[in-house]
């Protein structure tokens, strides 16, 4: 058994699961909903000191000079540092390493970390920031994309000639000729503005020099592997000298997968100090720390024929990458990667350009880099379906890829229940009696899409596996699972709890996982990208059957029979020709021992080898792909312009719904979040730099009454690349609620919205400037 | 979690008490009800004040009572409570649905329709952290010279933010102001002052202890209408009260009153707009197009800024769509 085995989707034993499919309570529900639950900032260690972060005032200013000699002196401060003592440059890439722990040169936006206090408690540390003088020269700065592209803009990474952050162009088929052979072609520019994760824990970190020399930190981090080589590189200690451990953790999606300022202050506070140094950020300094969606500028270009079979797509996008580069590179490609399907194209065409400007660094947020393209797309496609007079939904229909097959980028499809996640939406919407026919003001709209379960492409180029999962059956009758993976809230350790039960036939309490320490646990590479539960489920499988084969042939031998006879189903283990021989798990697991010696086992996962024979042909390919449709209902208010999203109608196929309930929670999750994004939120500064409202007053985010009605219809695709079947949930579900509000906004008022957010005000201007147009057409008559 | 600066902290057991507390004139004093607004305040260093005189423990100021149609409302009396009184909901309806209008379920059990009366102005270059302020160069409100909505103004525009001030104010609502010195009674309007940085005429040793609403007229209706951008916790982009007498033989307007608020720092009374619907049955078209025109005469005399977050263009084309609806909603509810 290796890491690149299938293992199949069917139950271990017999034809039904015992587990998977169950709507199991999380191992860390009852924990979180007492107030037992441990968070980083829950942590207290003797001699702590409390940390705190000075900030830029400035969007981008040549830093002259730092004093810090006032701050030291203050009583209660123990140490104070700058740039110049972290001046390891990192990055979540190897290739694009641009950042620092405090700004050494320059600082690139307001809000940047410049200098860090370590003081007996948070006011003393609040009250030295104060104290530290910073002289700055001050530089101009871009807030605009294309500003910043312009020739004679001052670069903001002085390594970098122009503030091109990242470039990518790729041409699959030939765009210009089926151009120009098409019937028709829809031509429009689209916008999409910045989002952040708003999650509910702020970031926190606590580091400790122990007498061991060993550096453990504890952080809210959804990366701790990358933590642990990050903190290792930047403060120049041996990898091995430095543990990361990630404590419970308050929702991340994609806000937490970067090492960030925090954490490598704390620990380099700690070793000055000898003292444990804790930093919690403040709401403000989340959304300064940002790594949010990148705003986006698209124009796209749709050829069709007259059928409405799909010939080719042209997109051109500039990305706003905020001052830092992140996972940026990446983005850059998935903003065109990700578009070869879900729809059959003859050619793609992209390029896309990120763009440093002086604002907070945009990253990764939940869908990352294709939620924004998707939005651009599927209104395009709603646009060319009112040109040819077709139901969208059909559209979509006819456009669709099959199961098993290969994009024309070159990514590989198994499973595919697009189909099936149309027709849910058009059911449960009634959308053929509804659609089109509904009262002025009210209207539905279609959105589909595609995303990965994972990467094949490991953020550090390297032929280990991705996932590793260490197994050890204990005679008390206990399995311990050590995994290096990053449960954030979505479910990730409930999941494994649940495989490693049903793989050895246990009841759930006979599982413990342990998570996300780097001593303990072998290398898990975090919690992005889609990755955990499909990866992390397949090393769980692999490490379990190995563990199943040695209690199967211990009892095999015990019982003088086959091991194929024998069945380890609910604590129990019985042969299956003689159901009478029966012992309980924990005696199994004791004869297993007594035979084979302590029993522990390992297994892997890696993804199999994917993606086109071109550079870049690795990113955006992935081992499955899940599929998602939603029909959005909404009212228009047409005398104020809000938007109400009365209802979001969310099929999608996530493979096998290994736990319902924690699928549907992803998949409602997703979808208001979508909503909220297409509605409301904007993270956004001012023409100074400054954030428009650094807070969740004025970056609003729902309450319940802003939550739309919401229903999870879960399609089963299958997939023989995931563990029994399963592919991804987390994010694949939020890309269609944008665009399917706005093609909502469509049949409901005759309006098409193409730039976000979907302002009241902006809704109002655009039903004006229809009414103008209407009067006018009129007064023509 | 934002820290609070250090101050004193003086907890009166007694109203007495607290108002001799609020005479000692050495120390900057901040007085805190339901808090709601002066912790964020403190927590942003809007306020730093020497001493902080809670009324945590001094009783009464809590009631809601009826004298022939007169409501009397202590003004510690929660925002909760006042949403949810029988009392209010028949007498002032307009009142109800500003303080059910509050932020959200678990400020308003705290909250308290005295401190919501005296909330502070509020500007989107005001309310922010100490470090935003800063980097901004600070603010005409506070630690700075310059007017961030006004080019060169020289006067604060924050705008007034209380849900409750304009249904009071539509219902002639009086308030009680009490210092060692003797008590005060002023018409609420006479209160506010239309300036950003000192709305309210309360001095520094006075507390506000008591609301009245008048006993309104047989046939009062009252509505309260709010822009903001969800449906709970946010402030106000705009808010509309309005009060509809209406004769209940005939079913005719006898008088009406519409007060906005989030506009300047003051509760704008609208003026001029007996004539267009005084004598309008509440049944029919006719009412419907007096709804509208007042709506329009309303935007007429509002010119907002970008004191609040949001497009202040929207905000007035919103003027006449609220105002008509408070009116509207408030003729059809009996």
């Amino acid at each position: 058994m290796a890491a690149r085995d299938r293992h199949g989707s069917g139950p271990p034993f017999g034809d039904v699961f015992k587990v998977v499919g169950t709507s199991a309570r999380k191992v860390d529900g009852m924990a979180k909903a007492t107030g037992e639950a441990v968070f980083t900032d829950d942590i207290t260690l003797p001699g702590m000191l409390h940390a705190k972060t000075l900030r830029s005032p400035h969007a981008h200013a040549r830093i002259v000079a730092i004093d810090t000699t006032r701050a030291a002196a203050l009583p209660g401060v123990r140490a104070v540092i700058t740039g110049r003592d972290l001046p390891g440059r990192f990055g979540v890439l190897p290739w694009t390493q641009d950042e620092t722990a405090l700004a050494l040169e320059k600082v690139r936006f307001v809000g940047e970390p410049v200098a860090a206090v370590a003081a007996v408690d948070e006011d003393t540390a609040i009250d030295a920031l104060e104290l530290i003088r910073i002289e700055y020269e001050l530089l101009t700065p871009h807030f605009d994309p294309l500003d910043a592209l312009r020739d004679d803009a001052a670069p903001i990474h002085d390594t970098r000639e122009r503030n091109v952050s990242k470039n990518v162009l790729l041409e699959f088929g030939d765009v210009n000729a089926e151009f120009a052979r098409a019937d028709v072609v829809i031509d429009e520019h689209y916008s999409f503005h910045g989002t952040t994760h708003a999650a509910i824990e702020p970031h926190c970190a606590l580091a400790r020099l122990g007498a061991d020399g060993v550096l453990t930190l504890y952080s809210s981090t959804q990366i701790t592997h990358y933590v642990q080589r990050t903190v290792a590189k930047v403060l120049e200690l041996p990898e091995h000298l430095v543990r990361v451990i990630q404590p419970c953790v308050g929702g991340g999606f994609g806000g937490k997968s970067d090492p960030f300022s925090l954490e490598l202050c704390v620990c380099k506070l700690a070793c000055i100090t000898g003292r444990p140094v804790k930093m919690l950020y403040d709401r403000e300094e989340v959304f300064y720390t940002h790594r949010g969606r990148h705003p986006m500028q698209m124009h796209f270009r749709t050829a069709a024929t007259r059928e409405g079979k799909l010939l080719a797509l042209d997109a051109r996008t500039v990305l706003d990458g905020g001052a830092y580069s992140s996972f940026g590179l990446v983005t850059t490609y998935y903003s065109g990667q990700l578009l070869a399907g879900p729809y059959a194209l003859d050619a793609l065409r992209f390029d896309s350009t990120r763009v440093f400007t002086n604002k907070p660094p945009c990253g990764p947020k939940r869908g990352h880099g294709a939620v924004q393209p998707r939005f651009a797309f599927e209104v395009q496609l709603d646009e060319l379906a009112t040109r040819l007079d077709l139901d969208p939904i059909e559209l979509r229909r006819r456009g669709a890829l099959p199961a098993y097959t290969e994009t024309l980028n070159g990514q590989r499809i198994t499973s595919n229940g697009l189909l099936a996640c149309l027709t849910a939406v058009e059911r449960a919407s009634e959308w053929r009696v509804r659609r089109g026919r509904l009262p002025f003001g009210v209207g539905l709209g279609v959105a589909a899409s595609m995303y990965i379960s994972g990467t094949n492409y490991p953020v550090y180029p390297n032929e280990m596996p991705q996932a590793g999962i260490v197994l050890e059956a204990n005679r008390s009758g206990l399995v311990t699972v050590l995994t290096g993976s990053n449960d954030i809230g979505q479910g990730a350790s409930t999941i494994v709890r649940m495989l490693v039960a049903e793989e050895l036939g246990l009841a759930l309490d006979q599982v413990r996982v342990v998570a996300a320490d780097t001593d303990l646990c072998p290398v898990d590479l975090g919690a992005y990208s889609s990755r955990v539960t499909f990866m992390v489920g397949n090393a769980a499988i692999d490490a379990c059957r190995k563990l199943r084969a040695k209690l199967t042939s211990a009892l095999a031998a015990h019982w003088e029979t086959f091991e194929g006879d024998i069945v380890l189903s609910e604590g129990e283990a019985f042969d299956r020709k003689e159901p009478t021989r029966r012992l309980s798990l924990k005696e199994a697991i004791a004869i297993a021992e007594a035979k084979y010696d302590t029993l522990a086992t390992a297994g892997s996962y890696n993804t199999p080898k994917l993606g086109g024979a071109y550079r870049g042909g690795t990113i955006g390919a992935s081992p499955s792909y899940s599929f998602t449709a939603h029909v959005a209902e909404v009212r228009v208010d047409d005398e104020t312009g809000r938007i109400t999203c009365e209802h979001l109608y969310v099929a999608h196929d996530c493979g096998r719904a290994l736990n319902p309930m924690l699928v549907a929670g992803q998949m409602d999750g997703s979808a208001y979040m979508g909503a909220a994004e297409a509605l409301m939120e904007d993270h956004d500064v001012d023409e100074r730099g400054l954030h428009r409202g650094p807070s969740l007053l004025d970056y609003p985010i729902p309450t319940a009454l802003d939550v739309p009605g919401l229903s999870s219809l879960i399609v089963e695709s299958i997939d023989p690349e995931g563990p029994y079947g399963a592919k991804e949930a987390g994010e694949g579900p939020l890309h269609p609620a944008v665009p399917a509000i706005a093609n909502a906004v469509y049949d409901a008022v005759g309006v098409r919205l193409r730039h976000l957010p979907f302002t009241p005000a902006r809704v109002l201007a655009e039903l004006e400037q229809q009414r103008a147009a209407l009067e006018g057409r009129r007064a023509r008559c | 979690m934002l820290r609070m600066p250090r101050f004193e902290v003086s907890c009166p057991e007694s109203l007495p008490e607290a108002l001799a507390l609020l005479a000692e004139s050495e120390l900057d004093t901040r007085v805190m009800a339901g808090g709601t607004d002066l912790l964020v305040a403190l927590k942003n260093r809007l306020e730093v004040p020497q001493r902080v005189v809670s009324l945590a423990r001094v009783g009464g100021l809590d009631h809601v009572t009826e004298q022939e149609g007169s409501l009397a409302i202590g003004a510690r009396v929660t925002l909760a409570q006042l949403g949810a009184s029988d009392l209010v909901r028949r007498l002032a309806p307009a009142l109800g649905e500003a303080a059910r209008s509050v932020a959200s379920p678990q400020v308003r059990q705290v909250a308290t329709i005295g401190g919501n009366a005296l909330l502070s102005t509020r500007c989107r270059y005001y309310n922010q952290s100490h470090f935003w302020r800063k980097a901004l160069g600070f603010c005409l409100k506070k630690d700075g010279t310059l007017c961030h909505v006004v080019e060169g103004g020289k006067k604060c525009v924050a705008a007034a933010s209380g849900d409750t001030a304009p249904a009071l104010l539509t219902l002639g609502a009086r308030v009680t102001l009490e210092s060692q010195h003797g008590v005060r009674a002023l018409p609420l309007l006479d209160l506010y002052r239309n300036d950003g940085i000192a709305n309210t005429v309360l001095r520094p040793d006075e507390l506000l202890t008591e609301l009245v609403v008048p006993a309104q007229r047989p046939g009062h209706r009252g509505a309260y209408e709010k822009l903001r951008v969800r449906e709970a916790i946010d402030y106000p982009l705009l808010g509309v009260a309005v009060r509809l007498d209406v004769d209940p033989d005939s079913a005719v307007v006898t008088d009406v009153d519409v007060v906005l608020t989030a506009l300047q720092a003051k509760p704008r009374r609208v003026a001029r707009i007996d004539s267009l619907i005084v004598g309008v049955p509440i049944h029919g078209e006719a009412f419907e197009a007096a709804a509208a025109q007042l709506g329009l005469r309303a935007r007429d005399q509002c010119h907002p800024v970008a004191n609040v977050p949001g497009d202040p263009e929207y905000r007035r084309k919103l003027v006449p769509v609220l105002v008509r609806r408070a009116l509207l909603r408030a003729a059809g509810a009996a």
